[in-house]
């Protein structure tokens, strides 16, 4: 996988790893700021310490002998290795003693603390460093910087007892370069991390890419990868194969729906083709052209109904918006329809009659119920007409299991078959038994739909005699 | 009467005004929201037809700017989008009736008929009267020739709204919308039969006819 530099920046992993290590960084470079300059303060407060204890020292020998012990003192000092800086000079500032050569000038001017560090040279390091080659090394370059404490003997003459700085700058370098070696391993274990989990990643996820892309080409069986591994990857690759099989049911349904469409629809049309062609070739007078324009009309009529149905149905598993939702007495709603079927029922010399077990509310749309509860109550009516002596319809509403139950019973032939119970409420499907009945067999599918609309289900039982269809609702918080 | 159909399929259109004017009405077709908005807004219909989806502006907005400047003309949307909610909408955009295409001419002009404000101007009696027939809201009585005649509540409801357009063709779609307040088409002759429950017994023992059946289109209560 050969990736350009700005490509690379693109994935995820290398911009994380490349935020982390900055954090990281600025982590530990503040931290070290932070321990050098305390280390830095501790250290100079060392240094005074020692410098004081030594202008004691100084001070002790000369009460106890005079300028000759200090000198003495001083000068015995002064050769010990890794001595601290000595100088006795005269109340002018001529140096007469002491390891130090020369120094900034001014120093000596001002008795107590020097205020900065200031630079100076010791004695002898001037030769050898001109021994060395006269223009190698510069006077300036081998210079150091102290600082020192200047006091004045009773007679006007001038001590400085001072310490070198050298010992923090080289602490400072020290820590400097640990700074850098650490920030160095950072940016290496950054890459490391990155080329070995974000490589990682990337691998997967562009196979997941991959995979989708051939999906998306039309291999609607394709799958994405699991692994097994039973990681965030996998369960992500579960959940969309899981996604990828609903829509492949989706599909499915989608062909079945449209073949059933087709053949629905077209079957009519033809019918209507082939009535307005025969009135045409055909004779006819005037009353057979009128009873081929009806008849075509109601063939049209029936047409826009099935129309109607399959673009509610659709619809319906579209979702509606949530303006189409209000309270809906669920009762009332029952004996509207019941009331409005009542001389219907009565004519064809069915029974219908309605109990209910109580008042129930539901969310949901008065107009869907009814005419779900209508397609329900009509099929009831129809198929129970004349099938046996004393045919009956009976809506019940009650409530039990946590749902509120709108049944309508009827005691007719019913469906006795449990296979032909459950395709009787997929579209289009019209049993053997109804298909000398009117209608578009989207009946059942229309209140299926409207039932799933309100998050409730629709359920055909055998009610021996006869079928009872429940259209059971959530019962409302 | 004078209708305003705003329209932009011209064939629908000119159908529509050779239509109403065979049934004895004066149409005039705008073939945009626009023009229509200015037809209606100088013009003085009793009803107007408007398609909800139009060119250069929405049959919707058409009349919620003609509303907002006062004018009240009956309106009746004629419109593809017949599902619920799109009837919601088109009535709260306030229009008075709702019809989705494709639908039957005698459907159409029924509802235009109804609509009409002339011919609506009596709604608020508290009597009806049609010949012998008279119907108080009040008491929630119903006499014909001076006789008594017991209903069921919506058996007078569904008097009340044919009484109320008493001489106007009324369809089983507007009785199932008015006296039911359903919107769907129940796939039996169910209206049919509750008015041949009403006729028997406002026309049992008299011996005139009320309540006549219209051919094609739908039922009209007419003395005489």
């Amino acid at each position: 996988m050969a990736l350009s530099l700005p490509a690379i920046m693109r994935t995820t992993a290398a911009r994380l790893s490349a935020l982390y290590l900055l954090l990281f960084a600025l982590c530990a470079v503040l931290l070290v700021i932070y321990m050098t300059s305390l280390s830095a303060r501790m250290l100079a407060a060392q240094t005074r310490e020692t410098i004081n204890e030594e202008v004691q020292g100084l001070d002790r020998a000369y009460r106890r002998g005079g300028l000759p012990v200090l000198v003495r003192v001083v000068e015995q000092r002064s050769r010990q290795p890794g001595a601290n800086l000595y100088l006795i000079a005269d109340a002018n500032g001529r140096i007469l003693t002491g390891n130090v050569e020369s120094l900034a000038p001014g120093v000596l001017e001002i008795e107590g603390w020097t205020e900065q560090p200031f630079s100076y040279l010791r004695y002898g390091e001037v030769r050898a460093a001109e021994s060395d080659g006269p223009s190698n090394v510069s006077l300036s370059e081998a210079r150091h910087n102290a600082i020192a404490l200047v006091s004045r003997l009773p007679n006007r003459m001038i001590v400085l007892v001072g310490r070198d700085l050298g010992e923090p700058e080289r602490f400072r370098v020290v820590v400097r370069r640990a700074l850098m070696f650490a920030l160095g391993m950072m940016a290496l274990g950054g890459l490391l991390i990155w080329y070995f989990v974000g490589r990682r990643a990337l691998k997967r996820i562009d196979s997941v890419s991959e995979a989708s892309a051939r999906i998306m080409d039309g291999d609607l069986t394709g799958r994405l990868p699991v692994t097994g591994a039973g990681d965030e990857f996998d369960r992500l690759s579960e959940n969309l194969n899981a996604m990828l099989i609903k829509i492949a049911g989706l599909n499915e349904g989608l062909k079945q729906v449209s073949d059933n469409i087709a053949h629905d629809l077209k079957t009519p049309l033809t019918r209507l083709r082939n009535r307005a062609e025969a009135a045409l070739s055909g004779r006819p007078k005037a009353a057979g052209y009128r009873e081929a324009l009806e008849g075509t009309i109601a063939e049209s009529d029936q047409l826009i109904r099935t129309f109607n149905a399959i673009l509610m149905i659709s619809r319906l598993e579209a979702g509606y918006s949530a303006e189409a939702l209000s309270k809906v007495d669920l009762t009332a709603a029952m004996h509207d329809v019941v009331e409005l079927y009542e001389p219907a029922a009565e004519e064809l010399g069915v029974s219908l009659e309605a109990t209910e077990a109580g008042s129930f509310t539901v969310d949901g749309n008065r107009e869907l119920i009814g005419q779900a509860l209508s397609n329900i109550v009509d099929n009831a009516i129809k198929y129970s007409a004349g099938a046996t002596e004393k045919p009956a319809v009976v809506v019940t509403l009650t409530r039990a299991d946590g749902e509120i139950r709108l049944c309508v019973a009827d005691n007719g032939h019913g469906i006795p078959d449990g296979q032909d119970r459950e395709r009787a409420t997929e579209r289009f499907v019209r049993l053997e038994q109804s298909r000398t009945q009117p209608g578009s067999g989207l009946g059942l599918s229309l209140a299926k739909a409207v039932m799933k609309f309100h998050g409730g289900r629709l359920d055909l039982l055998p009610a021996d005699p006869g079928l009872s269809v429940v259209m059971s609702f959530p019962e409302t918080r | 009467m004078k209708i305003l159909v705003i329209e932009d399929d011209r064939e629908a259109a000119v159908y529509l005004e050779k239509a109403f004017a065979e049934a004895g009405h004066t149409a005039h077709v705008a073939g945009d929201g626009e023009t229509g908005f200015a037809l209606a807004d100088s013009g003085d219909y009793d009803v107007m037809v408007v398609d909800r989806l139009l060119p250069r502006r929405d049959g919707l907005s058409v009349i919620a700017g003609l509303r907002s400047r006062g004018n009240e003309t009956p309106v009746l949307i004629l419109s593809a989008l017949g599902e619920v909610d799109d009837r919601v909408t088109g009535l709260r955009a306030g229009s008075d009736d709702y019809l989705t295409k494709p639908y039957a001419f005698s459907e159409l002009l029924a509802r235009v008929e109804v609509l009409n404000r002339r011919a609506s101007a009596g709604q608020a009696d508290t009597v009806y009267r049609a010949g012998d027939l008279e119907l108080d809201r009040l008491s929630h009585t119903v006499k014909r020739a001076a006789r008594e005649i017991t209903l069921q509540p919506r058996e007078f409801r569904l008097l009340e709204y044919l009484m109320r357009h008493a001489g106007q063709v009324v369809t089983r779609t507007m009785l199932l919308e008015n006296v039911w307040d359903y919107h769907f088409d129940p796939q039996t002759n169910v209206i049919d039969v509750h008015i041949s429950r009403l006729r028997g017994k406002i026309e049992k023992g008299f011996d005139k006819p009320i309540l006549h059946t219209v051919r094609g289109a739908g039922y009209m209560l007419k003395a005489g």
